[in-house]
């Protein structure tokens, strides 16, 4: 993203890899990813079920080791620290994960399933003070200091998500990735959480990476937005120019796929064929070629680089302002 | 309280509007269980025309998924249908109340007059049986047809839901497939009887967007083409402006509002089809004019628990436009010819 580089860049991404060895050969959840994500901003990453979104989110605090490239961030390339350094480096940055279910600890009260992250981090010299410190991160959520001493069972799931916000919010982190954090939830309580994720980014300051399925979603949550398929970028930029000018044929058809609650709404709808291909043996060249309605002999010649059409949109697409 | 007293087996149905083919009314389903009872749907009345598609819309624990289970009498042990009726016109034309039927009678409904699709086809096809056999099975036990007619039908059928190669995904087992195809499975299952009602609860839920416009295309095409009456059981506002010519929103076990789509979505008449309504992300509404990002308006609080209702309006507790006579018992009103609200406020809206 031509724009971001030249704000002031939080963390960035380059050249990517994640490759798992599998008994059925070697997937490649992720190849050659690169982008940025500006201090301040709300970055949003989308892509279905199997482009790697999720595994790209733990890759940049290494819940899961890259195979390869480079992840910056705040200037350390952090692939390059050993653990006891990475541990530092993980109070700067946390992760909100999508289900409030099984991501708390069931038998843990929740003044221990925050608590917990600060002794970690040897935050708070007492245990009053950590207690202290733990009220006051409940009341920030907008739950009560006296849920303490309560359960996860004792909670819906939109409270226990606030739980889960409030202990990745314990360090005081910078950087948040957001997986799916508010994709299980109802509509009604996930306007609740979207409102408080907006609060806490402007009273602390945040940079957010916004991992979801939900385009509604992210169009209204964040200023810029990265597309994946396979494993790839196939596109980025800002929000509002790519929802509102897709560049890339895969941007387009996931646009006009997600149905909007609007009876009247004018569909000019592309309805995708077939399915993503297996990751085991991705197309050569452009992997989007399969489904891809523009797709000709070059696009499985070539893998397509990233074109930049404007400061505000890069597309990685042979025909990428020609079509 | 009192629970309403067993109803009989035997009592004549009422009569059925000429183009209705599904009503149910007064409909209460409760789960008893050894200490208490969840009321999940309480007084739920709603009608289908036949040929169109009526879409239940709630969020978790509205009871949704129950009405739809009380039409094909799968409550299992612990749910009964404890008031109300539910009928619904066969293909010759006799109408009978599901309410009322036993179960081997609501055996030769299933499959042949109604089918139901489920959100997770995985856990609905069986692992063990190649979905050849299990698409087949249908014809087999409600039409006896010998194996290479049941064949050839079943190619028909996977033709028709667009399984690519049919000939040869007959002998795949469900593991085998993506969660796309096994949707199509599930709907040539549900089809292949050519019921004249299709109940599909969340059907496009668990799949990728773009997968999901496949199948909701799919699901289009094939009520026209097989003149089908439709039930959509989905919580994705979106999914019924797509697919609804009639909408019900449903709330904590109630049917609160009942119109066509376009006045759901343009006149809602219910406070809390309202809030679902505003707590969608829009862009075109949640921004201001110079760009800057309004704050969305949720519903505030949690449903109420089934074993805690309040008295009267079960939304009242969350409810902006709340009176104290909402604490009384409040029913589901016509408003207007076809829309129709449980709200003692509608006419303000």
């Amino acid at each position: 993203m031509g724009a971001m580089e030249s704000q002031d860049t939080l963390l960035a991404v380059e050249g990517l890899s994640k490759t798992f060895q599998t008994g059925a050969g070697d997937v490649h959840a992720l190849k050659d990813v690169s982008f940025s994500i500006p201090r301040g901003s709300v970055v949003g990453l989308v892509g279905e079920s199997g482009s790697g979104k999720t595994t790209l989110g733990r890759c940049l605090l290494r819940l899961v080791e890259p195979s390869g490239g480079a992840v910056r961030f705040d200037g350390t390339d952090l692939l390059a620290l050993g653990s006891a350094e990475m541990k530092r480096m993980r109070k700067r940055m946390q992760i909100i994960f999508q289900d409030p279910f099984s991501s708390l600890n069931p038998r843990m009260r929740v003044r221990d399933i925050i608590g917990e992250a600060l002794v970690t981090h040897g935050i708070g010299k007492s245990r009053t003070e950590r207690r202290d410190l733990t009220a006051g991160l409940l009341e920030e959520v907008g739950l009560k200091a006296d849920h303490l001493s309560r359960f996860p069972h004792e909670f819906s799931g939109g409270q226990r998500q606030r739980i889960g916000i409030a202990r990745a919010l314990a360090v005081e982190p910078e950087f948040i990735v957001a997986d799916e954090a508010v994709s299980a939830l109802d509509v009604s309580v996930q306007a609740q959480i979207l409102n408080l994720m907006q609060d806490l980014r402007e009273r602390r300051s945040l940079t957010i990476l916004f991992i979801a399925h939900d385009l509604s979603v992210v169009e209204y949550l964040c200023e810029e937005i990265v597309v994946l398929y396979l494993g790839r970028v196939v596109e980025s930029g800002t929000a509002r120019k790519l929802y509102a000018e897709p560049a890339h044929p895969y941007t387009r058809a996931l646009l006009s796929a997600a149905p909007v609650a609007d009876p009247d709404a004018v569909r000019n709808r592309q309805v995708l064929k077939g399915e993503i291909p297996s990751p085991l043996s991705p197309p050569s060249g452009c992997v989007f070629r399969t489904r891809c309605s523009f797709a000709d002999e070059a696009c499985a010649m070539q893998v397509p680089g990233p074109v930049v059409l404007s400061e505000h949109q890069t597309s990685h697409c042979l025909k990428a302002g020609s079509i | 309280m009192v629970d309403a007293p067993a109803i009989s087996r035997t009592e004549a149905p009422a009569a059925l509007a000429k183009d209705i083919v599904l009503e149910a009314q007064n409909l209460s389903t409760h789960f008893v269980y050894k200490t208490r009872t969840a009321k999940a749907v309480r007084d739920v009345s709603f009608t289908l025309q036949k040929g169109r598609t009526l879409a239940i819309v709630g969020e978790s624990g509205s009871g949704k998924s129950v009405t739809s289970l009380s039409a094909m009498r799968l409550l299992g042990p612990t749910g009964e249908i404890a008031g109300g009726s539910i009928l619904y016109r066969k293909r010759d034309g006799t109408v009978v109340d599901l309410a009322r039927q036993s179960q081997a009678a609501m055996r030769q409904i299933r499959g042949r007059e109604i089918s139901m699709i489920f959100q997770e086809p995985m856990t609905s096809l069986n692992p063990l049986f190649t979905i050849g056999d299990q698409i087949g099975e249908m014809l087999l036990l409600h039409e006896r047809l010998a194996a290479p007619d049941i064949r050839r039908r079943v190619i028909e059928m996977l033709n028709l839901v667009e399984i690519p190669g049919a000939e040869r995904r007959l002998d795949d087992y469900p593991h085998q497939m993506s969660g796309g195809m096994r949707q199509r499975v599930m709907i040539a299952m549900a089809l292949i009887c050519r019921p004249a009602l299709l109940i599909a609860d969340e059907p496009t839920t668990a799949l990728d967007v773009t997968i999901q416009a496949q199948i909701l295309d799919l699901i289009r095409r094939l009520q026209r083409e097989l003149a089908m009456s439709v039930l959509f059981i989905t919580h994705d506002m979106g999914v019924v402006a797509e697919v609804a010519d009639e909408v019900a929103v449903m709330y904590a076990g109630e049917v609160v509002e009942q119109a066509p789509v376009r006045d759901i979505f343009a006149h809602p008449r219910h406070p809390y089809t309202l809030g679902l309504l505003a707590s969608i992300p829009n862009v075109r509404r949640d921004f201001d004019a110079a760009g800057a990002r309004r704050r969305l308006v949720p519903i505030p609080g949690t449903v109420p628990s089934l074993y805690a209702m309040p008295p009267g309006c079960a939304f009242a507790p969350r409810c902006p436009y709340a009176v104290p006579p909402c604490g009384s018992p409040v029913h589901l009103e016509r408003i207007a010819p076809k829309h129709l609200s449980r709200c003692i406020r509608a006419g303000e809206l």
